[in-house]
């Protein structure tokens, strides 16, 4: 049973900007090797946090959306918390309204981008 | 005994007109609140961060309980605090 999903993860600032960059494409192709298609992948970069996790008080946030077996879940959050890069992570599962919502603000931007 | 005379305003106190509370997610036709998106969710807060309840905000329930959720979301992602002094 194929779901959409959401993925919202923080990763420590401590990383430079390639070893960001690999770490969330190490996700990204995690997904993709086991059947999932990513749909968004939005990078809000590095933000103050509203309170400090693990001492940091600014971490590099990243928003991933995509469609994945209901199997492969489990896997994917075992990946992250194994992952001592991510400092905190948050799946969500997209219902009716939540997709149409990720949807116009996906082609939202890239109107701005075009 | 003027005393117990009841006190005669010459114009009658002015009670504040109750503005009728409406539920801005019906009206704006909102049918899905996003947890990413603090800025807007602060609105539902007060200073400390905290969630307002509905006899404020004047939310119906079904859209209570999801602002409920997407804030505890957000603080989860420390997108907003789980408390503070000041916000805003």
């Amino acid at each position: 049973m194929v779901n959409h999903y959401e993925t919202v993860f923080v990763l420590t600032p401590v990383l430079s900007e390639p070893q960001m960059k690999e770490a969330v494409d190490k996700f990204e192709n995690l997904l993709t090797q086991n059947g999932g298609t990513i749909l968004n992948r939005e990078e809000w970069g590095l933000r103050k946090l509203a309170y400090p996790i693990q001492a940091k008080t600014s971490g590099f946030y990243c928003v991933l959306q995509y469609d994945v077996e209901t199997a492969f879940i489990a896997k994917l959050e075992t990946e992250f918390t194994r992952d001592e890069r991510v400092l905190r992570f948050l799946t969500t599962r997209l219902d009716k309204y939540a997709f149409e919502y990720a949807e116009k603000r996906r082609n939202h931007t890239k109107k701005e981008e075009a | 005994m003027a005393q117990n005379e009841e006190i005669r305003y010459l114009t009658p106190k002015q009670t504040d007109q109750k503005k009728k509370k409406y539920c801005r997610f019906k009206k704006a036709g909102i049918k899905y609140v996003d947890y990413k998106d603090p800025e807007f969710l602060k609105k539902f807060l007060n200073e400390q961060g905290k969630i307002l309840p509905r006899r404020i905000t004047g939310t119906s329930l079904k859209f209570q309980r999801k602002v409920a959720q997407a804030v505890k979301k957000a603080r989860h992602l420390a997108l907003l605090p789980y408390v503070t002094d000041m916000m805003k």
